[in-house]
């Protein structure tokens, strides 16, 4: 039996203009030295794309859809099959809920609260597939976890939040 | 703009001191002056200072005793962060475990999160994280179970699964969604890593399915899209629920909160949508179920939002997929025009993958858009030029392959990334060996991939090259053609510079040159010696190129004059260190000095005559038994050794103390442990004769399926059906061409040419546009054609398609400067608003066309008005698909649509197949000889008007039958009745009815019988057999009808009758093997006795023996090899080790051990 492992998602980089790395998830196992190979061949690349181009690029057997927001750049690593629209999209809902969850969101919420986007991240997708696009519940979820910290000695006010 | 950013530098430190804005949380922190810190520096060599200070900081607070819970979760989420700027901080991955364990909800969740993102799959820490995930499973606050099942749907070791199964199971019941969703994806992601272990709740997935809340059925999707794809035909029951799902997402019936951008739930359409896509493929009836909700989504979808851009792509290629309806198809075609006309890039660049996906079922649609095409393909995005090339190389057909080859070998040139080239590299040899027009063409083609891709390629085209050079094909003359000319080119190139081919062309070149110089008159093999020789100097030259280079030396070394040459060499490189090249040296000199010698060892034979090779090493025998004799060890295979090895120093991974449901914890020990080692392989002396396991050693020429054949490759027969089930699709374009008779030229039509020099450009772009599309729409027909001669019959150089991407070793480019000089934040923009788009964003540019229609719409184009008329109902033929669905009766699900909130909820309903078949009374005619012998159920295959097929297998001794009952219902008879088969795993062979070329009668109300062999060529699970009965009609028009029947592997497994030792060296003979624990039906009073048997009847293997806890079973593969199991009891269930000579059938025949045993 083949079998064949498909994954929407391999991986989700966020990095600056400047290329610095602010957060990478990886959806599929992958070595620590591939790991940053592929880091430094994503920034080169995506840097290098001159305005007026699509938002799609091929990496190996990969498609890379990035998409800029201010002064990040969010980079996305699907399956040579898959939709490239769609996975726009999943970068663009990603930023929404961000921005739900911190206000206006800048780089800099992302640099000192770093842990809070991965938090988000988890609830949006698991595993390299979209696990919730509901813009509410992620963000009910978010704040029913954060809740722990205020409330500590009482689950209560987090449970009827998750609801 | 320097000082701007320098104001911004000076203004940085002070704005990241303060709060960067009130209420948010604070970068105060630790955490926080660490960041500033790295922003401050300069130099990536302070950073690594400072970094290296933090980490030693950070680990010696880790380790003391005195930190608390909540100050280790704000290491964590500093050592997370070193980890992120590439700094390894292993040592504080225990303790992310550990803060996973001990600490509060609120740190716990920060100590998975470090968990996820430390550790992957494989790593061996993650067992310790077991007995934290199954006391978080267990715990009453909700956020706790979140927090564990997320961790499990991300990282969670596969050995493991078995212990906390029980547990996600259980949560499917849970009362809140989010937690029944969490779970259903964390049973997803275990379907991933080991199927065989969910495979006893797929009824579970269903209920998931028609669960309540969206959110969970969107979950279970994921599973589903999986399971269809892999097996599509047990899962057409479940096409209505999933229609009636989509029906409602696109009627906007979900709770607004799933709407994105006013568009319901688009990535729950997308998902229904490929789904459908698969279930309907290849399956009219089943397609037929779906064209109204797609005629519905292409109709919704008109919003101008990438989101519904998104929906409609995949709604196009789901049409495309599917059995074709004429309109739907129409429609789809119009929105690929949409995606490839419009202005917005993206859009463009989907646009041309979408025609690429279409492209070989309806290439007109490929000609419609010529122009945009052509300009795609000097656009200044190189990913869109890459895009254009790939759909050209779909398009590709004896006529145009020389203009496509040319824009293929242009952007290769200019390549500079390696897996790029690679994999143009192969498509360019593929072209050629499949449309070449002439044979100089081919080998100047080749030698540009050669020169151009060089050492990096793929290592089975050079091969394939010499291969075709040296098999030929069709004519003896058109062979000789070839070789001379390959011999031609490359004693010119030899004489240019040889020291700039790469290593592979060289080997190309010299083995080339040693078979065939001799087809060139007048050219001396003393003159080819002197041209090799100085390849031998060359630096770069490998010592793998000098051999191939002396072996081509070697095979033409006859006569005084290439002794000389030898002696010469000799002489030079007699001092080689390299001991290979000594040697290949010294035979040449020897054999060139002896002629007689030479042809003995080198005869010159033309034809190809198979060299026989000892696989299984047996003159080896002698020197192994002297060896024992002597008191070496016997060999043992390595899997035995690393089992023994494994079984020293295993540990013990059951978790203690929990209160865990009994059955769940032996599962979780039993895990794969191996059965202990045969009793009887201890006995055996070694058996060093074994073949490696799936070695791709050179030596191996027996069982290698021979791709090459006279006519080409052979592996096109089983491509067949499937070719013709695609030209039979009714397009309407096609139909269109047909009634007009003419053959179709690629016409060029251009909106009202602007004047002056432009229409030079104009011009030129036609001519490109009539040389690259031509040939496409009029397959039949022979076209104009540019290169005067057009041989659309010529088949010479065949080649299968080649999987993309299989090759490794290609490497991206590593420019690194951006990402290694560390440059501090830019504030201004680190402060802009990430949703505020900007002005780079060429996504989200403005541009006027938007609003308006598009071109395609408002401008008629004569592609566009070509098409409208066409619509005369194309003829059908009356096929009613194959329908032999699995028989076990599978609850259906109705639809429910007066609540709103609920999308479907699963009532059983039985429900009428619609196929069911009559009571067919077909036993009777059974030919006598096989009536008392073990079948299947007779099954309809398919009927028409008025004939109707039903099939049965039946088992017999030594082989496999199919028997085709074909009984004709109406008056008249059926004439020049004819039954093709194919099958890719099967062979199939007519066994009686007389001989297979006379074309028979099928009387009016009656029925004749054929009987076919059947022979697995490769085993699977399942096994596929299509074919096609064609007959005339009695107004003499031809009728033909598809059918398929499929097989499953124990049709072809018969018990294998052996005594215990012989099953013991046959045991020691095969080198697959594969370890499982099956379930033991335990309720009966012998487990063992009862679960053996039940194989033994439902799968016919037999038993061997049994003796106390274990058991042997051995079956085999109808004319193939055998296949061991041996079986004992452990914790409750039975672990099974099989083992073959053959390597997917363990794995094959376990699955339907599973299922034997699982049915009731």
């Amino acid at each position: 039996m083949v079998r064949y492992f498909k994954k929407i998602m391999h991986f989700l980089l966020l990095f600056s203009r400047q290329g610095r790395l602010r957060l990478q998830k990886w959806f599929t196992p992958t070595p620590e030295r591939e790991k940053k190979k592929i880091i430094r061949d994503m920034t080169a690349m995506v840097l290098a794309r001159k305005p007026k181009t699509c938002n799609f690029l091929h990496w190996m057997d990969l498609k890379v859809v990035y998409k800029r927001y201010a002064s990040l750049f969010f980079c996305l690593a699907i399956d040579d099959q898959e939709n490239e629209l769609l996975a726009l999209e999943i970068l663009h809902r990603y930023v929404e809920l961000l921005d739900k969850y911190f206000g206006n969101v800048c780089e800099l919420d992302i640099i000192f609260n770093f842990e809070k986007a991965y938090f988000i991240l988890d609830e949006f997708l698991i595993g390299g597939e979209v696990q919730e696009t509901s813009k509410q519940t992620v963000a009910r979820c978010i704040e029913a976890s954060d809740m722990l910290q205020e409330v500590k000695h009482t689950h209560t006010l987090a449970h009827m939040l998750i609801l | 703009m320097s000082d701007v950013v320098e104001r911004t530098l000076t203004a940085l430190p002070s704005l990241l001191s303060s709060d960067p804005s009130p209420g948010r949380p604070s970068s105060t922190s630790k955490l926080g002056t660490l960041i500033r810190g790295i922003t401050e520096l300069t130099s990536k060599h302070d950073e690594e200072k400072l970094i290296q200070r933090e980490l030693v900081s950070i680990k010696e607070q880790v380790s003391s005793p005195n930190t608390t819970m909540r100050q280790m979760k704000e290491l964590m989420v500093r050592a997370v962060y070193c980890e992120m700027l590439g700094y390894e901080a292993s040592f504080s991955y225990i303790h992310a475990i550990k803060l996973a364990q001990q600490g509060t909800a609120l740190d716990k969740r920060v100590g998975y999160l470090a968990v996820s993102l430390f550790l992957n799959e494989s790593h061996e820490l993650l067992l310790l994280l077991v007995n934290t995930v199954l006391k978080d499973l267990q715990s009453t606050n909700l956020i706790e179970v979140c927090m564990a099942l997320t961790v499990v749907g991300q990282v969670f070791p596969k050995d493991m699964i078995p212990a906390i199964l029980p547990m996600v199971e259980e949560k499917l019941n849970h009362p809140k969604e989010i937690i029944r969703r969490k779970a259903v994806l964390a049973l997803y992601k275990f379907y991933l890593i080991a199927p065989n272990q969910v495979q006893h709740i797929h009824s579970k997935f269903r209920k998931a399915l028609c669960d309540k809340d969206p959110g969970v059925m969107s979950a279970s999707l994921h599973i589903y899209l999986e399971m269809v794809t892999e097996k599509p035909e047990s899962y057409k029951d479940l096409v209505v629920s999933f229609v009636t799902i989509l029906k409602q997402v696109v009627g906007g019936k979900l709770p607004i909160d799933f709407n994105y951008h006013s568009v319901p739930a688009p990535w729950l359409q997308i998902q229904l949508l490929r789904i459908l896509s698969l279930l309907g493929k290849n399956d009219r009836s089943t397609s037929e179920m779906m064209y109204e909700v797609l005629d519905e989504s292409l109709r919704r979808a008109e919003m101008n939002h990438n989101i519904t851009y998104a929906i409609l792509f995949e709604c196009v290629k789901t049409i495309y997929t599917i059995h074709p309806k004429a309109e739907l198809l129409e429609k789809a075609a119009k929105c690929i025009g949409n995606f490839v006309l419009s202005p917005k890039i993206n859009l463009k660049y989907l646009g041309l993958k979408a025609l690429t996906y279409v492209v070989q079922q309806d290439a007109n649609l490929a000609l419609q858009h010529q122009m945009t095409i052509i300009e795609c393909l000097d656009h200044a995005d190189l990913i869109i030029k890459r895009e254009t090339l790939e759909l050209l190389f779909r398009i590709t057909n004896g006529q145009n392959v020389k203009v496509i080859v040319e824009k293929l070998l242009e952007f290769l040139r200019h390549s500079k990334d390696d897996y790029v080239t690679i994999d143009l590299g192969g498509k360019v040899t593929e072209l050629a060996e499949k449309y070449a027009p002439d044979n100089s063409w081919f080998i100047r083609t080749m030698n540009t991939v050669f020169l151009l891709v060089g050492d990096q390629m793929q290592p089975d085209i050079p091969n394939s090259f010499l291969r075709l050079l040296s098999e030929g094909f069709e004519s003896a003359e058109e062979d000789q053609q070839l070789r001379l000319l390959a011999v031609d080119s490359y004693v010119s190139l030899l004489q240019e510079q040889p020291a700039r081919l790469p290593q592979r062309f060289l080997q190309v070149i010299s083995w080339v040159l040693g078979e065939y110089s001799s087809v060139k008159e007048g050219l001396e093999p003393a003159t080819v010696l002197r041209l090799l020789a100085p390849l031998l100097d060359l630096r770069h030259c490998s010592s793998e190129t000098k051999s191939w280079v002396l072996a081509a030396m070697t095979k033409l070394s006859a006569g005084p004059a290439c002794l000389s040459v030898a002696q010469e060499l000799a002489e030079r490189h007699g001092g080689s260190l390299d001991t290979t090249l000594r040697q290949r040296l010294h035979e040449l000199q020897h054999l060139a000095s002896d002629g007689e010698l030479l042809r003995r060892v080198l005869p010159c034979s033309d034809g190809l005559e198979p060299l026989e090779v000892d696989s299984t090493l047996s003159f080896l025998d002698g020197f192994v038994s002297e060896a024992l004799a002597a008191g070496a060890a016997p060999y043992k295979p390595p899997h035995q050794r690393q089992e023994e090895l494994a079984q020293e120093k295993a540990l013990s991974v059951e978790p203690y103390g929990l209160s865990l449901p009994l059955s769940l914890s032996s599962s979780s020990i039993a895990g794969r442990l191996s059965p202990t080692v045969l009793s009887m392989s201890s006995g055996l002396s070694g058996n060093s004769t074994e073949l490696s396991p799936k070695g791709g050693s050179a030596l191996r020429l027996e069982g290698v399926t021979r791709v090459w054949g006279k006519e080409g490759y052979l592996a096109k027969a089983a491509l067949k059906p499937e070719e013709a089930a695609k030209t039979e699709v009714p397009c309407p374009l096609s139909v269109l061409q047909e009634g007009g008779s003419a053959p179709r030229t690629p016409v060029v039509s251009l909106p009202a040419p602007a004047p002056g020099p432009s229409l030079q450009a104009e011009r030129e772009k036609q001519q490109l546009a009539s040389c690259l599309f031509m040939g496409l729409g009029s397959q039949g027909a022979a076209g104009p054609c540019l290169m005067g001669k057009a041989e659309p019959t010529r088949h010479g150089f065949r080649k299968k398609v080649k999987g993309q991407g299989s090759s490794s070793g290609a490497r991206g480019p590593s420019g690194d400067s951006a990402s290694s000089s560390p440059s501090p934040l830019s504030a201004q923009s680190a402060m802009d608003n990430l949703l505020c788009s900007s002005p780079l964003d060429s996504g989200s540019t403005p541009s006027p066309a938007d609003s308006a229609p598009s071109p395609a719409d408002s401008a008629p184009s004569p592609a566009d008005s070509a098409t409208s008329p066409a619509d005369p109902a194309p003829h059908l033929p009356h096929d009613l698909p194959a329908n032999n669905r699995p028989c076990d009766a599978q609850e259906d699900l109705t639809e429910d649509t007066d609540t709103s909130e609920t999308v479907v909820e699963g009532n059983s309903v039985a429900v009428v197949d619609p196929y069911d078949p009559e009571p067919l009374c077909l036993s009777p005619h059974l030919p006598e000889e096989l009536c008392g012998l073990p079948r299947s159920e007779i099954r309809p295959l398919c009927r028409d008007a008025s004939l109707v097929l039903s099939a049965c297998c039946v088992r017999t001794d030594h082989s496999s039958l199919l028997v085709v009952f074909v009984s004709n219902a109406s008056d008249s008879a059926a004439r020049r009745f004819a039954l093709q088969m194919t099958s890719g795993d099967l062979e199939v062979s007519r066994v009686r009815g007389g001989p297979e070329e006379e074309e028979e009668h099928v009387e009016g109300h009656s029925v004749a019988v054929y009987q076919y062999s059947l022979v697995p060529t490769r085993p699977s699970v399942h096994m596929e057999l299509a074919g096609r009965a064609s007959y005339q009609r009695p107004d003499g028009e031809p009728q033909s009808t598809p059918f398929s029947y499929g097989l499953s592997l124990p049709d072809f497994i018969r018990p294998l009758s052996v005594s215990t030792e012989e099953y013991g060296r046959l045991w020691l003979a095969s080198s697959n093997d594969i370890k499982q624990n099956l379930a033991l039906l335990s309720q009966e009073p012998d487990p063992l006795r009862a679960t053996l048997h039940r194989l033994r009847d439902r799968l016919q293997l037999n038993v061997v023996d049994i003796i106390a806890s274990e058991g042997i079973v051995a079956c085999q593969l109808l004319q193939g090899p055998p296949c061991l199991m041996h079986c004992r009891l452990n914790a409750g269930c039975l672990a099974v080790w099989l083992r073959s000579s053959l390597p997917e059938l363990p794995d094959c025949l376990l699955y339907h051990c599973q299922r034997a045993l699982a049915q009731h």
